[in-house]
């Protein structure tokens, strides 16, 4: 795969939350890791970003091992990540924040500016306003914006629809489906399990810290065991 | 004819001195609250770093005054301000390499760092009075006024004369061209910004991939340009005395409260709330009020409501309110 976390076992220090899971995502598909609270969901995300001390396994990238990276090294080898919390600078304007995003280019960088303010049309209106002073979902736009501003090969968005009205989190996964099309490899985490298994190309289930289903998002849509323990019915 | 003698007796006691003092206070609070809002610790050596910086200035102005360099009628110290900053910056830059850095890498509690500082604080405190001595110094020279007193009063033809030190007019016209382009600096470049990113969300700023090494770097340098250049326009206007420079801690740090530490344009205004305060506060205001009113209600008393004895307690009187009214201070800055 494209990038994958192969058998990933570790935690913050404490008890393991990570007990041998697998995630991992293809160019042009997002993957979505679902499960109940506590399941590691998050966790998977981070020790993906090397945000993580992994006891065992290890974290691939287009063929190499990147498990010894810090975030800092995976961000400039093509990983964007948008956090679920404090994802925006909230005192720089919106431009300011797309600008910090691509702060690791030293090549011109307005073309891709231009191309996220087309994709979010909103933040080119509202350009030189405070990210501080923005709505949640378009606060999320200038989040995603400013991690695509790097031009990443893989994006990783952890519960980007969390605290935004259902209206808001169509739009944003409609979004995110157009930056799949741009060959983009998409990786989340999400609470909202049933509406991002509906956009996901492959869905992950993680129980405890461990890989419980593994399939394409409609096969796990249609998986009664699945809509039975987590999907509420 | 009174009114007018009033004015001229409140602008060269009060709004004068006031002016400066307050642009001195505002270079001071400018540092600590960028050092607060980027290292996020309150620097306790902050005017002990003034006075060192200021001493590399008198020391290096004391050589060019013996080799007859001069600036004409500007202070040979601004000649030697560059290489006070210089100075400080390296000292900074070395305080932060064997003291701070290492509490910043196992991101120890700003308590600890303040601690730290404060024992930065001893220790430049005790190398500036082994250097220069703990006496007061004076390294003026150039005009001493733009405009004297006596000049004023005749040509006027007033009882009550106007002095403009130059020292003061340089303190304002260095402090505005400086806050100008700090400013410019934080707003405008990638450096400044990446400097406003991680004062403002540290790790999304290291997701980015801003360097913190650098910011910190950047930070230290700025810090110590600001901290010499206050240093040396208050020792320019007043004197240098290494004890006053450690008080000058009280009100700079109420300046940066007051305003809302963290926030720039905030510690520019609490410089000239603390100082104005600290000056109307402590001025006998006797002679003034003799010129107001009818000769029957002249005050006996000499109308000062505080001695200047006490100036100090108008800084923490200050802090104080502003702590219990509107901690985040009049610019909503971070809470302390």
């Amino acid at each position: 795969m494209f990038m994958s976390g192969d058998n990933l076992v570790g935690g913050y220090g404490g008890a393991d939350i990570l007990k041998g899971c697998s995630v991992g995502v293809e160019r042009g598909e997002i993957a979505v890791i679902v499960g109940p609270n506590g399941a590691g969901k998050s966790t998977a995300m981070k020790a993906m970003l090397g945000m993580l001390d992994l006891r065992e396994g290890q974290v691939m990238l287009d063929g190499k091992d990147i498990t010894d990276l810090t975030p800092q090294d995976r961000i400039a080898q093509g990983v964007g990540f948008v956090p679920q919390t404090s994802n925006v600078f909230t005192g720089m304007s919106v431009e300011e924040n797309l600008e910090m995003g691509a702060f690791l280019r030293d090549d011109d960088f307005s073309g891709t500016m231009e191309e996220i303010c087309a994709l979010f049309p909103i933040l080119k209106e509202k350009r030189r306003q405070p990210a501080g002073e923005l709505s949640g979902g378009q606060r999320q736009q200038v989040a995603v914006g400013r991690a695509l501003m790097t031009k990443p090969s893989v994006l990783m968005l952890d519960e980007p629809t969390a605290g935004v009205s259902p209206i808001v989190m169509d739009e944003l996964f409609d979004r995110i489906l157009e930056i799949r099309e741009t060959g983009v490899a998409i990786l989340m985490v999400e609470q909202n399990a049933r509406q991002a298994l509906n956009i996901a190309d492959r869905g992950y289930v993680l129980v405890t810290g461990e890989n419980r289903f593994t399939d394409t998002g409609e096969a796990l849509l249609a998986n009664p065991e699945v809509r039975a323990s987590f999907l509420g019915g | 004819m009174d009114v007018l003698n009033a004015i001229t007796l409140f602008a060269n006691f009060v709004f004068v001195p006031g002016l400066a003092y307050g642009a001195q206070l505002a270079l001071g609070a400018l540092g600590i609250t960028l050092i607060y809002s980027i290292l996020r610790f309150a620097n306790f050596a902050h005017g002990d770093q003034m006075a060192f910086g200021t001493m590399v200035v008198i020391l290096l102005t004391w050589w060019f005054q013996s080799l007859g360099v001069s600036l004409g009628p500007l202070p040979t110290a601004l000649l030697a301000l560059p290489l006070g900053m210089a100075a400080l910056a390296l000292y900074a830059l070395a305080a932060d390499k064997f003291v701070y850095r290492h509490y910043r890498e196992i991101k120890a509690p700003p308590i600890r760092l303040v601690m730290a500082s404060v024992g930065v604080m001893f220790v430049t405190n005790g190398l500036v009075r082994v250097i220069i001595g703990p006496d007061d110094q004076a390294f003026m020279d150039g005009e001493r006024f733009i405009v004297r007193a006596g000049n004023f009063r005749r040509a006027m033809g007033l009882n009550e004369g106007l002095a403009i030190k130059s020292s003061q007019a340089l303190t304002v016209v260095i402090a505005i061209a400086l806050v100008v382009a700090l400013f410019w600096f934080l707003n405008r470049t990638r450096t400044g910004k990446s400097m406003r990113a991680f004062s403002d969300n540290e790790d999304l700023a290291l997701l980015s991939g801003i360097s913190p090494q650098k910011v910190v770097t950047v930070t230290w340098i700025i810090a110590a340009a600001l901290m010499t250049i206050a240093g040396t326009l208050y020792g320019l206007d007043k004197s240098f005395k290494p004890f006053t420079y450690f008080q000058l801690l009280l009100p700079m740090f109420a300046a940066a409260i007051v305003g809302g530490v963290g926030n720039p344009v905030g510690a520019i205004l609490g410089g000239f709330v603390v100082a104005f305060s600290e000056v109307t506060i402590t001025y006998a205001y006797k002679k003034f009020l003799t010129y107001l009113v009818p000769e029957s209600l002249a005050p006996e008393g000499l109308m000062q409501l505080l001695s200047t004895d006490y100036k100090f307690a108008v800084s923490f009187i200050i802090l104080v309110v502003v702590l219990l009214v509107r901690p985040t201070g009049l610019m909503r800055g971070k809470v302390i």
